[in-house]
């Protein structure tokens, strides 16, 4: 029997307070990683190298952090936003995250938004538990 | 020239870890002004010293093809004041390596005393900023540190990979 959600959620607020110098009760599970918790980009390096120390699996980057690599696409980004072809770049990529309202106003501050600590507690638990 | 900030290596196990000492001297002029009467090494310097002995333990284990710099000091704990007449050393490991990074973990020491604990990552640039132009040259390790290792090379009758002379 693998972890319930709530060892993995506890699990990965010990990961978060260690690679990012937050307060345990700052991460919850809601908490955007960029926005509330602060994150840059080699911060995502070492949540993923902790994860895998964590949880004893291999984690490839673009699969937790699916839409990351499209921030600094020229191509997919401009003046801030997501163009076109960035949009229908990450809707190939989350295919279960609901977009409608981001589709709107695609600005990346948004997208950011989808990088949740819940995110991560789902992409575990489906790794441990599937 | 590169600013070299540690002395000597005198273990070095490729891809793994490596031990280095650094010698604290009131020859070294920032120590008059931090402070006037009270000689304290800067902690920032002794991330610095640990920076470099890491950064070179990882650089070694890709053979020096990529360009590795420092981004991100992920913990850095000071115990003690480090004054001059200390002998330091600083013990640094690879924790997890990657193709695009690695992070280390390290402790310096004065005799069995733990002075601090330091975990960094290092970033390997051209594989983080595609699309960005660097010069050919590796800028990162410079022929200066050939001399570091090719001491702990002789001495432990080991092959240690050398850095490109870049001048």
């Amino acid at each position: 029997m693998g972890m319930d959600r709530d060892e993995i959620f506890q699990k990965i607020q010990g990961v978060l307070v260690d690679a990012l110098g937050v307060d345990e009760d700052e991460v919850t599970s809601e908490a955007t990683l960029m926005g509330d918790l602060g994150a840059e980009s080699i911060d995502f390096l070492d949540i993923v190298f902790r994860l895998e120390k964590a949880f004893g699996i291999k984690v490839p980057r673009e699969e937790l952090f699916p839409a990351e690599s499209l921030l600094n696409n020229p191509d997919l980004v401009s003046n801030g936003k997501l163009t076109a072809k960035g949009l229908a770049e990450l809707r190939e990529r989350v295919p279960h995250t609901d977009l409608s309202e981001f589709e709107k106003n695609p600005d990346l501050s948004k997208l950011a938004d989808l990088f949740t600590v819940n995110a991560i507690v789902t992409y575990i638990d489906g790794r441990l538990n599937a | 020239m590169r600013w070299i900030w540690i002395d000597k290596f005198v273990e070095f196990e490729s891809g793994r870890r490596a031990v280095a000492i650094k010698n604290v001297t009131m020859a070294e002029d920032h120590l008059h002004d931090h402070f006037p009467g009270f000689p304290v090494m800067p902690e920032c310097l002794m991330i610095e010293a640990m920076a470099q002995t890491a950064g070179i333990l990882v650089g070694e284990a890709m053979n020096f093809r990529e360009k590795v710099i420092l981004a991100k000091i992920s913990k850095a704990v000071f115990f003690d004041y480090v004054r001059p007449g200390d002998s330091l050393r600083i013990e640094a490991e690879i924790t997890t390596m990657a193709v695009e990074a690695a992070s280390t973990r390290g402790t310096i020491t004065r005799g069995d005393q733990t002075i601090a604990e330091i975990e960094l990552m290092f970033s390997h640039v051209d594989r983080n900023l595609a699309g960005k132009k660097f010069p050919e040259e590796n800028f990162v390790f410079t022929g200066t540190f050939t001399a570091l290792l090719r001491d702990i090379a002789l001495n432990h009758k080991q092959p240690v990979a050398q850095p490109t002379e870049s001048g």
